[in-house]
């Protein structure tokens, strides 16, 4: 492999999203279309790498009763920042995904990652562990994007391309496809399928269950 | 902790916070200070720089959304597909001083919240009430198209009472402000096929060209039986309270207490 680990690792093997379970919110709310999960996609991106980064840089120097809020102060920033242009350069898109794009401050993934790996690495490293998060991040929602896009709607990126009912062809777009719940099936489809490669990504049971008989009381 | 010391001696601050161990409350006060600062900065800074961008996108929401209220208009869909008009502006009017009021959004305000706000209305003193309405918002929303970068229409929001229900409609007039380029109600109750023909846009039509004021300045728009000359329209018959109260209400939004000053201001060129 010529890249890194820290860069290959987040795209599936240790996916953020279908592995570690994060950031589920936004996956759910942003993925009627192709073109909001990019955007929203890109925007962590680049809210991972530059708080990767910002916490590396001054991890030496945090003590560890602050960190959290020390952490949680420059994501925030910069996912200020961010929303900011989004407002200034595509207001369409930032119309689109109102909320949700503010709400990457709350997304387990950024600071997960920051205290995860930031903490403890130096700013290079950082930045390709914020890299290839963000991209294990767009994986799962290009794909969920792409599947809701084309069956809801019949089209992507809103290109045509299953002429619907509506417009005299024999696609009927399947609703349900646009609701949030459909996201939930995609994912754990995905989940399904990625563990059925991967079996040393099914988590151990968190506890045995006893025999039926005398153990109904416990 | 000799460290700290030496470099104290060197007198630079900064290196002296930094050179304390990580639990020191001096540091951990020094850092977080840091952090907060350089992400203030960042974010005021974002903010500034990109705002002008920012209204520039909300001002053509702003035009989009209202050039799509009016165009749901009944009728006005007509004035602006027929009049080619291709800028719309929405812009406030206080009728206390009869001049824009710029620092409130036309489209936010809401007039009839406005005539119930006894801070932004007036009471109507039973003489000056001829349409009926009772109280006065002090503002207006009032929408300019221009043609070819020329003023085009003015359209003024009336409302005021009919027989059964309070009439609200557009009244929009020409440049000279002295002639009706159209009359729609977009809302009314009254008698379904007698006053409820207030909103036939056969009868509104009737009303495009009339004249409002004669030279002396005297308002003498209305709509009467057998209409003659310039300034009358004839009345929806079998509904003379509906076609009464339609007179009533354009000539109290073109008089003293409606838009008459601030027109008369638009025409003389004092405000602009």
């Amino acid at each position: 492999m010529i890249f890194p680990r820290t860069l290959v690792d987040p795209l599936i093997h240790e996916n953020p999203v279908t592995l570690q379970i994060l950031g589920i919110c936004s996956a759910l709310a942003v993925t009627t279309s192709l073109s909001t999960a990019l955007v929203m996609s890109s925007a962590v991106i680049v809210v991972l790498m530059l708080s990767n980064a910002a916490v590396s840089l001054i991890r030496h120097h945090l003590a560890s009763s602050i960190r959290l809020i020390v952490q949680i102060t420059i994501i925030a920033s910069l996912v200020i920042v961010i929303d900011q242009f989004l407002q200034a350069y595509a207001f369409e898109m930032s119309k689109r995904l109102s909320v949700f794009v503010g709400l990457i401050v709350t997304n387990c993934i950024v600071l997960g990652r920051a205290e995860a790996f930031a903490m403890r690495n130096p700013v290079g490293p950082s930045l390709l562990d914020g890299l290839g998060n963000g991209l294990g991040y767009t994986l799962v929602l290009v794909t969920v994007g792409t599947i809701r896009e084309v069956l809801g709607a019949g089209s992507l990126l809103g290109y045509r391309v299953m002429p619907t009912v509506e417009s005299g062809g024999w696609f009927e777009p399947l609703n349900l496809m646009l609701l949030p719940p459909s996201a939930f099936f995609i994912i754990g489809l995905m989940i399904w399928a990625i563990r059925t490669w991967r079996r040393e990504q099914v988590e151990k049971p968190d506890f045995t269950v006893l025999p039926e008989a005398g153990g109904r009381d416990r | 902790m000799a460290e700290p010391e030496t470099k104290k001696s060197r007198g630079n601050p900064i290196a002296d916070l930094l050179a304390l161990p990580n639990d020191d409350p001096r540091k951990s006060l020094g850092v977080a200070f840091g952090v907060a600062l350089a992400c203030a900065i960042a974010v005021s800074t974002a903010a500034t720089l990109l705002r002008p961008v920012q209204q520039a996108n909300l001002e053509a929401e702003r035009q989009a959304q209202l050039a799509a209220m009016i165009e749901r208009l009944p009728g006005m869909a007509d004035i602006l597909a027929g009049a080619g008009a291709d800028s719309l502006q929405a812009r406030t009017v206080d009728l206390t001083t009869d001049t824009f009021a710029d620092d409130i959004s036309a489209l936010a305000l809401d007039q009839r919240a406005a005539a119930n706000d006894p801070e932004r209305s007036i009471a109507l003193a039973p003489e000056q009430d001829i349409a009926g309405i009772k109280r006065r918002s002090n503002f207006a929303p009032v929408y300019f198209l221009e043609k070819d970068g020329e003023p085009f229409l003015t359209i003024l929001p009336v409302h005021g009472a009919g027989y059964a229900s309070t009439l609200y409609g557009y009244l929009a007039l020409e440049a000279d402000l002295n002639t009706v380029a159209a009359l729609t109600f977009y809302e009314q109750g009254d008698t379904p096929g007698l006053g409820a023909r207030v909103a036939d846009p056969a009868w509104t039509a009737l009303w495009a060209g009339a004249q409002i004021a004669d030279e002396t300045g005297e308002i003498r728009i209305e709509s009467v039986r057998d209409a003659e000359g310039p300034y009358q329209v004839d009345a929806i018959s079998g509904a003379t309270r509906t076609s009464n109260g339609v007179t009533n209400l354009l000539r109290f939004w073109l008089g003293e207490d409606g838009f008459g000053p601030f027109l008369a201001n638009l025409r003389e060129g004092t405000i602009e």
